[in-house]
C-alpha cells in the first residue's frame, strides 16, 4: 500500500516541504520570541540597526506566515490533491520550481528585512523584486494545482481543494493589487496608492491574508486532515457547501473593520463591520464540521496525540472567530483597536488554529511520506501541551494588557483630565510583556520538540528501511 | 461512471468542473473588494480638501516650498523631509506608532484634533499604523523642540524612563549627500504629488551635510502641522 503511494504519487516535494515548515516554525517562533523579549527589555536592541525591533518584526511576521505557512500550505495541496483526486502532480519540475522558487523568496526576506529593505505596508513589507517573484511562484502553485484537479480520476472534487483554489485565487488578487508599486532603485519603491485609499487597500489584503492564506488554505487542511486522522467522514456535506460559499463571499468584505473610526469614509467601516458580524455563522459552522466529524470516535483523542492537536485548533478557531466579530463591533472597537488585545487576537488565531492545525498536518504527513511512526509519540505530546499551555499563557497576557491599555487611555480623572500619561501606560505593560515572551518562549520549546521528533522519525525512517522499501518495490 | 454523475445542481456542476469552478469563484472573490474599495477613488466625500479647498496650500506662481509656513495648507514634503520620511519607513516606525487620531474626546485632548483623509494624501505609501506600542505620531510636529527628538531617537529612556523604544545612534552617524532623493522626488511626481519640477532640480543640495538624523527630526515636526484646522467645523460626518 505504501509501496504504491510512493510511486504513484510525489511525496519527494511534499517531504521537503514538511520538513522545510518545521525549521521555519522554530526559526519564526525564535524571531518572535526575541521581539517579545525587545518590547519587555529593549536592552535586547543592542544598539543595532539589523536586530531593532521595527526591522525584526516584519521578519517575524514574514517567517511565520509566509515560511512556515506557506511551506504547510504547499505541502499539504500538494498531497492532498494527489490523494483526493487519485493522480500524480500534473508537473513533478513545476513542483520542484514551487519549492526552490519559494524557499529562495524566504532566504532573500531573511536578507532584505533586517537590512531595512521594505515597502512600509504592514503584512507585506518586501520589495517589488521580491514581490514579483512571489506572484511567478503563486501561479505555478496554482497552474499545478489546478491541472492536478483537472487530470484526476475522481468524478468529484474534494471539499479540501475548493478552499485552497479559493486562497489560490484570492491572494492572487490581494498580493497582485497591493503591492503595486513605482521602483525607485532596485530595492527600493514607493506604493502607486497613497493615504485613505491605500490604507483600505491595505487592510483589504491584511485581514484577506488572514482569511484566505490563514483560514481558507488551513480550513481546506482541516477538511483533509481531520476526517483522516480520526478515520470517519467529515460531519456534514451540506454544512461544508454552505460555510464555502458564504466565507468565499463574504470574507473580502472584513478588512474595512480595521479602519473604524479613521479617516477611511464611516460607511466603509460600518458595511466592514457588519459582515464581520454575519461571519461568525460560516467561521462556525466550520468549526463544527470539524468537531462533529469525530461524534462516535471520541476516544480516540485519549491516545491519539496528532488528533488531539487538530481538536484543539478547532477549539481556538472557535474562540478567534467570536473574538474577532466582537471587535469588529464599533463600541469594543473604540477600545481595543491600537492595543494589544489586537495582538492577542491575532495569536490565538496564529497560535491556536493555523500552527495547531499545522502541525497536526504536518506530523501526519511525516507518518504517511516516510512510510513509519513517528520516533517518540511522548514528545507528540510534550510539544501539544507545551504548544497549548504557551498560546494560553500569550492570549491572556495581551487580553489584560489590551484592554488595560485602552481603558487607561479614555480615563480621566475627578477634575476631567487625563489620568495617565501615555509613558505610565507603557510602565503598565511591562509584566505583560514580560509573560507574554515567557508564553512565547514555551511554544518555541514545543516548536524545538517537534524539530527534534521529526529529524528522528527521519533517521528512523532511513535506518529501518522504510523509505527505500517503498521506493523500490512494486514496480 | 459517467451516467451517474449527471450534472444537476449548481454545486453539483462547481464539483465536477474545475474551470468553472475556477471562474465562479474568480467572480465571487472579486466583489466585496470591487464594492469597498472603488468608490474611495471616485467619491468626492472621501477627500475633505473637495469641500474645504483651504485644506490644501495654494500655491502661488514663482514660490519655492521654503515659502510655505506651518498652517498655509497640505504641501508634499520637501527634499530633508522625504528623506526622514524614508528613514521612518526603513525603521518600520510604523509597527509601534500610528499616524492617525481618532474622534474620540481623549485622543483630541492627548493628541490634537483628529485626522483627515485630505492630510496623508501624499503618503505613498500611507503610514497610518495599526498600533500604539508608543503614542500616535499624526501630531506631533511643533510639540518639541529639534534637540529633545535629537536626544530622543539617539537615548529615549534619557527623557522617558519608561519607554521601550530602541535607541536609533546610527542615525547621527549616516550622512546624506549621495541619497539619490531626485530619483524619489522624481518617482512621486509620477504618481501624482504635485512637485514642480524647480522643487527637484537641486533637491540633493538641499541634503548636503545633513545626516539621516537631520532628516527624520525634520519628518517629524512637520507632521500635522501643514494644515490648520478649524475646531468650529465638521470635516466629516
Amino acid at each position: 500500500m505504501d509501496a504504491t503511494a510512493e510511486q504513484k504519487y510525489n511525496f519527494e516535494v511534499v517531504r521537503w516541504f514538511s520538513v522545510m515548515a518545521v525549521v521555519y516554525l522554530v526559526v519564526g517562533a525564535l524571531v518572535g520570541v526575541y521581539i517579545a523579549s525587545e518590547l519587555a527589555w529593549p536592552v535586547l536592541n543592542f544598539d543595532s540597526p539589523y536586530i531593532s525591533f521595527g526591522r525584526l518584526r516584519p521578519l517575524h511576521t514574514n517567517a511565520v506566515i509566509f515560511a512556515f505557512g506557506g511551506c504547510v500550505l504547499m505541502a499539504a495541496a500538494f498531497y492532498t490533491v494527489q490523494r483526493t483526486c487519485g493522480v500524480r502532480l500534473w508537473s513533478d519540475k513545476l513542483a520542484w520550481f514551487v519549492f526552490w522558487g519559494w524557499n529562495a523568496i524566504i532566504v532573500s526576506a531573511v536578507i532584505t528585512l533586517p537590512l531595512g529593505l521594505t515597502g512600509g505596508k504592514e503584512y507585506a513589507e518586501l520589495e517589488w523584486p521580491i514581490d514579483i517573484a512571489i506572484a511567478v511562484v503563486w501561479l505555478a502553485y496554482t497552474f499545478n494545482f489546478l491541472m492536478t484537479i483537472a487530470t484526476r480520476k475522481t468524478s468529484h472534487i474534494y471539499v479540501s481543494n475548493w478552499f485552497f483554489l479559493g486562497m489560490m485565487v484570492m491572494i492572487t488578487y490581494l498580493h497582485v493589487v497591493n503591492s503595486l508599486a513605482i521602483p525607485v532603485s532596485l530595492f527600493d519603491s514607493y506604493s502607486i496608492f497613497s493615504g485613505v485609499q491605500d490604507a483600505m487597500i491595505q487592510w483589504w489584503w491584511g485581514h484577506n491574508a488572514v482569511g484566505f492564506y490563514l483560514t481558507a488554505g488551513f480550513l481546506g487542511i482541516m477538511y483533509y486532515f481531520v476526517p483522516k486522522q480520526a478515520g470517519r467522514p467529515v460531519y456534514s456535506y451540506r454544512l461544508s457547501v454552505i460555510h464555502f460559499w458564504a466565507l468565499m463571499f463574504g470574507y473580502v468584505w472584513l478588512g474595512a473593520h480595521h479602519l473604524q473610526y479613521t479617516a477611511l469614509p464611516d460607511w466603509t467601516g460600518s458595511l466592514g463591520a457588519a459582515v464581520s458580524l454575519a461571519m461568525i455563522i460560516p467561521s462556525w459552522g466550520g468549526a463544527v464540521n470539524g468537531m462533529m466529524t469525530l461524534s462516535g470516535a471520541w476516544d480516540k483523542l485519549r491516545d491519539d496525540y496528532i488528533l488531539r492537536f487538530l481538536i484543539m485548533s478547532l477549539a481556538f478557531y472557535a474562540m478567534s472567530t467570536f473574538e474577532g466579530p466582537v471587535m469588529s463591533l464599533k463600541t469594543v472597537n473604540a477600545l481595543s483597536h491600537y492595543t494589544d488585545w489586537t495582538v492577542g487576537h491575532v495569536h490565538s488565531g496564529a497560535l491556536g488554529w493555523v500552527a495547531m492545525v499545522g502541525m497536526g498536518a504536518i506530523y501526519h504527513m511525516i507518518e504517511r511520506t516516510y512510510h513509519t511512526k513517528m520516533a517518540s509519540p511522548a514528545l507528540i505530546n510534550a510539544h501539544f501541551w507545551t504548544a497549548t499551555i504557551g498560546a494560553v499563557i500569550y492570549i491572556v497576557a495581551m487580553w489584560v494588557s489590551g484592554i488595560m491599555q485602552g481603558l487607561m487611555w479614555r480615563a480621566y480623572d475627578e477634575y476631567g483630565t487625563l489620568a495617565y500619561t501615555f509613558a505610565e501606560s507603557v510602565e503598565a505593560m511591562h509584566p505583560y510583556y514580560a509573560m507574554r515572551a515567557i508564553g512565547g518562549m514555551i511554544f518555541l520549546l514545543g516548536a524545538v520538540l517537534m524539530l527534534i521528533n521529526v529529524i528522528m522519525t527521519v533517521r528512523k525512517s532511513v535506518s529501518e528501511g522504510s523509505l527505500q522499501q517503498a521506493r523500490a518495490s512494486a514496480i | 461512471m459517467a451516467e451517474n454523475t449527471k450534472p444537476k445542481s449548481f454545486q453539483e456542476k462547481m464539483e465536477v468542473n474545475i474551470w468553472a469552478l475556477l471562474i465562479v469563484l474568480a467572480m465571487a472573490l472579486s466583489v466585496g473588494g470591487i464594492v469597498e474599495i472603488v468608490p474611495l477613488f471616485t467619491m468626492k466625500s472621501t477627500m475633505e480638501h473637495n469641500q474645504h479647498n483651504e485644506l490644501i496650500w495654494q500655491r502661488e506662481a514663482g514660490q519655492t516650498l521654503a515659502d510655505w509656513d506651518a498652517g498655509d495648507g497640505i504641501r508634499p514634503y520637501t527634499a530633508l523631509e522625504l528623506a526622514g520620511r524614508d528613514m521612518y519607513l526603513r525603521e518600520g516606525c510604523y509597527t509601534c506608532h500610528s499616524q492617525m487620531v481618532r474622534p474620540f474626546r481623549d485622543e483630541k485632548e492627548r493628541y490634537g484634533h483628529y485626522s483627515l483623509a485630505s492630510e496623508s494624501m501624499y503618503d505613498h505609501p500611507f503610514q497610518w499604523g495599526s498600533k500604539r506600542t508608543g503614542p500616535d505620531l499624526a501630531r506631533l510636529g511643533g510639540k518639541y523642540s529639534d534637540d529633545w527628538h535629537r536626544k530622543h531617537l539617539r537615548a529615549p529612556r534619557s527623557l522617558v524612563p519608561e519607554s521601550v523604544m530602541p535607541n536609533y545612534p546610527w542615525l547621527m552617524e549616516t550622512m546624506l549627500d549621495d541619497y539619490d532623493i531626485e530619483t524619489r522626488m522624481r518617482a512621486m511626481q509620477t504618481l501624482g504629488v504635485p512637485y514642480l519640477d524647480s522643487d527637484i532640480q537641486g533637491a540633493s543640495e538641499q541634503l548636503a551635510g545633513k545626516t539621516e538624523e537631520d532628516a527624520m527630526v525634520a519628518y517629524l515636526q512637520v507632521l500635522g502641522t501643514m494644515a490648520e484646522l478649524d475646531e468650529s467645523k465638521v470635516y466629516r460626518e
